[in-house]
């Protein structure tokens, strides 16, 4: 029965093309793909009912599927592009063959539809295949940058390291931190690392711990770890939560943060322009002797 | 009484959707950025404790009115495993996570009202309600 409706179907491939062709051009203006040119719009269906019918054929085909599938990843159509058509093609060819078939009792039309659905379903799950493992790429690679960018070490003096956390932490973030500021207290040989939470839109007591966890461990391996930016409502949540930060060194700001961690080491900022001050004083001073 | 909207919690993704829409409605209604903040908080501790202990769950908002005053309430439900001593959830520093046991209590701290209920094997919910001031 198969190869009989088969043969149907590409002895009459104009017609079901030309159904087809209709259908998905009243699905166009309806939605996702108006805003696609004319020209693209026809030449992406021919190939893509080509797509299909070689694939009934079982002949070699000019271009495979997954050069059909990557072009549409790359130009940006959406999935439900292929689905849809996929769907209409399946409509149009059972139509098409029914209206062939001489008896058409329920026995029939389960035999049409089984044999339809055999050549649709790969080609819709392949498809799907192509898309989803396009998306898992990029959201991957997304991730990477992420990764990249969720955790990063300033050194901006000989042992002073700012990390700036811009964003949520959920416990994957939270551990990247962790690794990355004891990594960098060692690789930058620090002796104070300033945490500035500026950017965290919430600290429950989730992110509290962990920050409470890093900075203890940054103690443990010999450096100091600062608390700083912390916003007036963050400050008023954190004592509403009855989280004690009393045992480790909070500034509101990153300014006083960085003052502080001059004085750890040893450091003070000088005014330049007290300085010039001074010297005139003093060569005044000596003219006037 | 305006309507309910809930965010169904599932992955720890979630918590942030939830966080998001409770700090919404929160500003919608009127709450300055320090109760944002502690609604905020709030939410992310009740959603986080269903992620963790629960599996999965929900929990909704509710913008509020009586006749002198507005507010949100927040419901957070599961079907999870539940609590069997509450009074001793409830204190500061109980946890079976190894987390700092503060969720609970501090909720309590960071909302006007709060209502837990919770039968074992049968799930959570815990009623709270932040009053505009
Ligand atoms: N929705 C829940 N279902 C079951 N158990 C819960 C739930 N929420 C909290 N608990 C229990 O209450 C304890 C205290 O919760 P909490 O105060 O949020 O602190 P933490 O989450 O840091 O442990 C948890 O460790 C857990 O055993
Ligand atoms: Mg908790």
């Amino acid at each position: 029965m198969d190869s009989q409706f088969k043969k149907i179907v590409l002895e009459n491939s104009d017609t079901i093309v030309r159904m087809w062709v209709e259908e998905v051009n009243a699905l166009k203006d309806a939605n996702y793909t108006s805003s696609i040119s004319e020209e693209l719009f026809d030449s992406t269906n021919r190939e893509f009912v080509n797509v299909i019918f070689t694939r009934i054929k079982n002949v070699e085909p000019a271009e495979t599927l997954e050069d059909f599938a990557e072009k549409l990843i790359n130009l940006g159509w959406p999935l439900s592009y292929i689905t849809d058509g996929l769907q209409v093609f399946r409509r149009v060819t059972v139509d098409f063959i029914l209206s062939q078939s001489e008896k058409v009792d329920s026995n029939h039309i389960s035999l049409v539809l089984q044999s339809v659905d055999k050549w649709v379903e790969p080609l819709i799950r392949q498809l799907v295949n192509e898309y989803s493992g396009n998306w898992e790429n990029v959201v991957s690679l997304q991730r990477l940058a992420l990764q990249e960018l969720s955790a990063p070490l300033i050194p901006v003096m000989e042992n002073i390291t700012i990390m700036p956390l811009i964003g949520t932490i959920d416990t994957e973030r939270a551990k990247f931190i962790m690794e990355n500021l004891l990594e960098g207290v060692i690789r930058h040989n620090s002796e104070v690392v300033l945490m500035d939470i500026t950017g965290v839109p919430v600290v429950d007591t989730m992110v509290a711990h962990h920050i409470i966890q890093a900075a203890e461990a940054v103690r443990l391996i010999g450096a100091k770890c600062i608390l700083v930016g912390i916003r007036p409502e963050i400050a008023q949540t954190i004592v509403n939560l009855g989280i004690d930060l009393s045992q480790f060194p909070t500034k509101s700001s990153l300014r006083k943060g960085f003052t502080t961690a001059l004085e750890i080491t040893n450091r003070k900022i000088v005014d330049l322009d007290t300085k010039v001050d001074n010297l005139e004083n003093m060569i005044n001073s000596l003219h006037r002797e | 009484m305006g309507t309910q909207s809930c965010i169904n919690i599932q992955k720890e993704w979630d918590i942030v959707g939830a966080r998001q829409l409770g700090r919404d409605i929160a500003k919608k209604i009127g709450f300055g950025t320090v109760d944002q903040a502690r609604i905020a908080t709030a939410v992310s501790e009740l959603a986080r404790n269903i992620y963790l202990y629960a599996d999965s769950g929900k929990v909704c908002f509710e913008a509020i009115e009586t006749i002198d005053k507005k507010g949100i309430s927040m419901i957070a439900i599961d079907s999870g495993p539940g609590i069997s001593d509450i009074s001793l959830v409830m204190q500061d520093g109980y946890s079976t996570s190894r987390g700092l046991g503060a969720g609970l209590p501090g909720v309590k701290r960071l909302m006007d009202e709060f209502d837990l209920i919770s039968e074992k094997e049968q799930g959570t919910e815990v009623k709270t309600i932040k009053w505009l001031r």
